[in-house]
């Protein structure tokens, strides 16, 4: 069982911080700097909710967040884990972190289903 | 330049005293000289029991190992001048049981360095006078680096996990292992991925990155466990997606 563990979460920490590291700057610059600025033609109103209308980016957004909450929580699992020193207490840590991004991943889906 | 630097030495001497101290020397200084050099003279002139390895004083044999400054370093690859104007704090390597004053207790890292079996195993070997295994400048190249190890073990005095997890199977093996795995004459990935796969393999390792920085041979250990790492992960998925496949 632990064989499996330690690949699977490292897997989904590793691709979710290479995505987020090559999404998250682009999507804030979109969102946060070039659309309220009014840059590359865009208007500081866009209708993002049409925007997610698109089935297909509402499945990159859901793989991206889901991907990017597991890498956080894997990271903090870690922190506790080697940081804090708190080896006793790993399997806690482990339901807890990973619990979180699980319940962060399940919101996620639900307000991109409804969404559109 | 001043005459002379004054080196603190970490001592240990359990037949005579319980706890640790650091004795201070005057040596003289040269532009020349490393730590080395310094502890040498220390031992020819001031105090002959000082206690502490080294060999070949051109950084190939990896023994003269030890932190100073709190950096660990090749003392033979370390200038005085770098540390002016002292004094100069010698130490040894960290995460190692102290034998006697710089000289620590290295079986635990030769353990681990044969679980890994770091030699070329072969599913069938043919006879020496059919000649040698030959390999292109291509198939060297992709292991070549791992193999200028010196098996100094300056990458575990910097590790922060192997302090903590004193299990950890640690940079320099794996990056041996890592050196035979990706050798096109070698068969043996699999015995090794036994080792490397468990928890104390390569996941305790949260790439801190250290182990690379102090190597003085560039042999990059935290690459090496990074690209294992990413081998291991897509083969444990697409032994998850394709069940049937025997890997």
């Amino acid at each position: 069982m632990r064989r499996a563990r330690d690949p699977f979460f490292w897997g989904l920490f590793s691709a979710g911080g290479m995505l987020a590291a090559l999404l998250l700057p682009a999507l804030f610059l979109i969102v946060a700097v070039a659309a309220p600025l009014g840059w590359f033609g865009m208007t500081a109103h866009v209708d993002w909710l049409a925007l997610v209308g698109n089935p297909l980016l509402r499945l990159g957004l859901f793989g991206l967040l889901f991907l990017a909450f597991f890498h956080a929580a894997h990271r903090f699992r870690y922190t506790l884990y080697d940081g804090m020193q708190l080896y006793h207490l790993d399997a806690l840590i482990s339901v807890l972190t990973y619990g979180v991004a699980t319940v962060l991943t399940l919101i996620a889906a639900v307000v991109l289903a409804t969404a559109g | 330049m001043p005459d002379t630097v004054q080196l603190e030495v970490f001592r240990y001497r359990p037949e005579e005293e319980g706890e640790p101290v650091f004795d201070t020397f005057e040596v003289p200084y040269r532009d020349e000289w490393m730590v080395l050099d310094a502890l040498n003279h220390i031992k020819d002139h001031e105090d002959g029991t000082l206690s502490y390895r080294w060999a070949c004083r051109m950084g190939v044999c990896g023994s003269c190992g030890m932190t100073v400054n709190g950096e660990p370093v090749l003392t033979c690859a370390a200038y005085l001048e770098a540390f002016l104007p002292g004094p100069i704090r010698v130490e040894p390597l960290r995460g190692f049981p102290v034998i006697r004053d710089l000289a620590g207790d290295l079986t635990d890292f030769i353990e681990k360095l044969e679980r890994v079996k770091p030699w070329i195993i072969r599913e069938e070997t043919k006879d020496p006078s059919e000649g040698e295994y030959l390999q292109t400048p291509g198939q060297m190249a992709a292991y070549r680096r791992y193999s200028m190890c010196i098996n100094c073990m300056l990458c575990y005095a910097a590790c922060p996990i192997y302090e903590l997890e004193p299990g950890f199977i640690g940079p320099a093996a794996i990056a041996l292992a890592q050196r035979y795995n990706l050798d096109s004459r070698d068969d043996g990935a699999e015995e090794r991925h036994e080792v490397l796969s468990e928890h104390e393999g390569i996941w305790s390792c949260t790439f801190v990155g250290e182990c690379s920085a102090v190597c003085p041979k560039n042999v990059d250990p935290a690459g090496a466990i990074q690209r294992y790492k990413v081998d291991a992960t897509a083969d444990f998925f697409r032994s998850l997606l394709t069940p049937w496949r025997d890997r």
